[in-house]
């Protein structure tokens, strides 16, 4: 699907251009593109090298460990395939906090290192694993408690009362979430479904 | 319990910046070289996603400049109009799952330009809060980790998306009306 959607936006925006007589502008937004996506990468990098650190010291101090024993259970019914006390949930519940306190220069390298652990665990280095799927899942549609951003834009062109948005917020991105939940879960079980032939139930496999 | 909230997330960074080292100090971990072992991965990591990165922002920024984005949000306004829905906010929820610069300064100009207090600087600043950026957030993590095959992770984020817009209008149009 991302296949079709990269082509798609290039042709139409190509298409476009086109029809409006101003072939410029691909070459220009092309290359503008081209700049926004290193600058964006580059921006990374402090803060990718500087949480990595931390967490590495969180990860040899065994607290990643405490974290996923203590936590983990909360959300380990999203993450079946995760075995219990893997540091990739750690990782998991990590991202997810930061994320909720709308620490998003924090939650990014925390979510990356869940990704990191979740591939050692995934079969095929190419394709992601349903584990992976979830933790995408719940990052794209992002609950947040706070939308600290919004909330000081709102100030900066006074407004009455900035944090009325919070509540309408906070409905919208559960709204999005359970949303986001089952979706995943529908597409997993199809998934699996189409993996095993139907005739055969898992039982039988497993006598062999 | 917005206050604590507020306190919870201005304290949290400082606390974990203290606590983590000590934390690991105590338990006879040498922390300056550990985190600098660590630390070496991040720049590594940031370069992979550079190829992913690019790929994505040229297309976004083509669909963009060419007029094809203006082009869809024009054709789906008579739509909107007819739902009671402001059409001014159509193209955040276009724009929301693409670029979050791009949506951000969008939502800054409906804000700007209609009033934080108005029903359409409320719908924006709730579409802005209550999703992240689909393309962006697949785009990076996979590519961190050098996923090629992402299945049905974008269809599942665009899904969230236009259920989260939707929402966002709903419960707006709702509560402050």
């Amino acid at each position: 699907m991302v296949n079709k959607i990269w082509l798609a936006l290039i042709l139409i925006g190509f298409i476009f251009a086109v029809l409006k007589g101003d072939i410029n502008t691909v070459t220009k937004a092309a290359f503008d593109g081209a700049a926004t996506g290193v600058t964006v990468s580059f921006g990374l990098i402090s803060v990718l090298v500087f949480w990595l650190g931390i967490m590495r010291l969180a990860e040899d101090s065994g607290l990643v460990k405490v974290i996923s024993r203590v936590l983990g259970p909360v959300v380990s019914f999203l993450f079946p395939d995760v075995p219990k006390n893997h540091p990739a949930m750690g990782y998991i519940l990590s991202n997810m906090s930061a994320n909720l306190l709308g620490l998003g220069n924090a939650a990014t390298p925390m979510g990356i290192r869940a990704m990191q652990e979740l591939q050692e665990l995934n079969p095929d280095k190419e394709t992601a694993s349903p584990a992976m799927c979830t933790l995408l899942a719940l990052n794209t549609a992002s609950i947040t408690l706070i939308p600290t951003t919004l909330i000081a834009i709102r100030l900066n062109f006074h407004s009455a009362n900035a944090t009325e948005i919070v509540g309408s917020t906070l409905l919208a991105t559960a709204v999005a979430t359970a949303a986001a939940i089952v979706a995943d879960r529908w597409y997993r079980r199809r998934s699996i479904r189409r993996t095993l032939p139907p005739s055969s139930p898992p039982t039988l496999s497993l006598k062999r | 319990m917005l206050d604590w909230i507020n306190v919870l997330s201005a304290w949290a960074v400082p606390v974990m910046i203290a606590f983590i080292p000590l934390y690991a100090y105590l338990k006879r971990i040498p922390v300056y070289e550990s985190f600098v072992d660590g630390a070496k991965d991040g720049f590594s990591t940031a370069i992979g996603i550079i190829p992913h990165l690019v790929g994505m922002m040229v297309a976004i920024s083509v669909f963009r400049a060419s007029g094809a984005l203006d082009f869809f949000v024009g054709w789906m306004t008579p739509l909107l109009e007819s739902l009671r829905v402001p059409p001014e906010v159509l193209p955040l929820g276009i724009l929301r799952p693409l670029t979050g610069t791009g949506s951000l300064a969008f939502t800054t100009d409906l804000i700007k330009t209609y009033g934080p207090d108005s029903m359409i600087g409320r719908i924006a600043s709730t579409v802005q809060g209550s999703t992240d950026t689909t393309l962006y957030v697949l785009t990076v993590y996979f590519g961190a980790v050098g996923i090629k095959n992402g299945r049905y992770a974008l269809k599942v984020g665009l899904f969230s998306d236009i259920v989260g817009f939707i929402a966002a209008i709903c419960v707006c149009l709702l509560m402050f009306s």
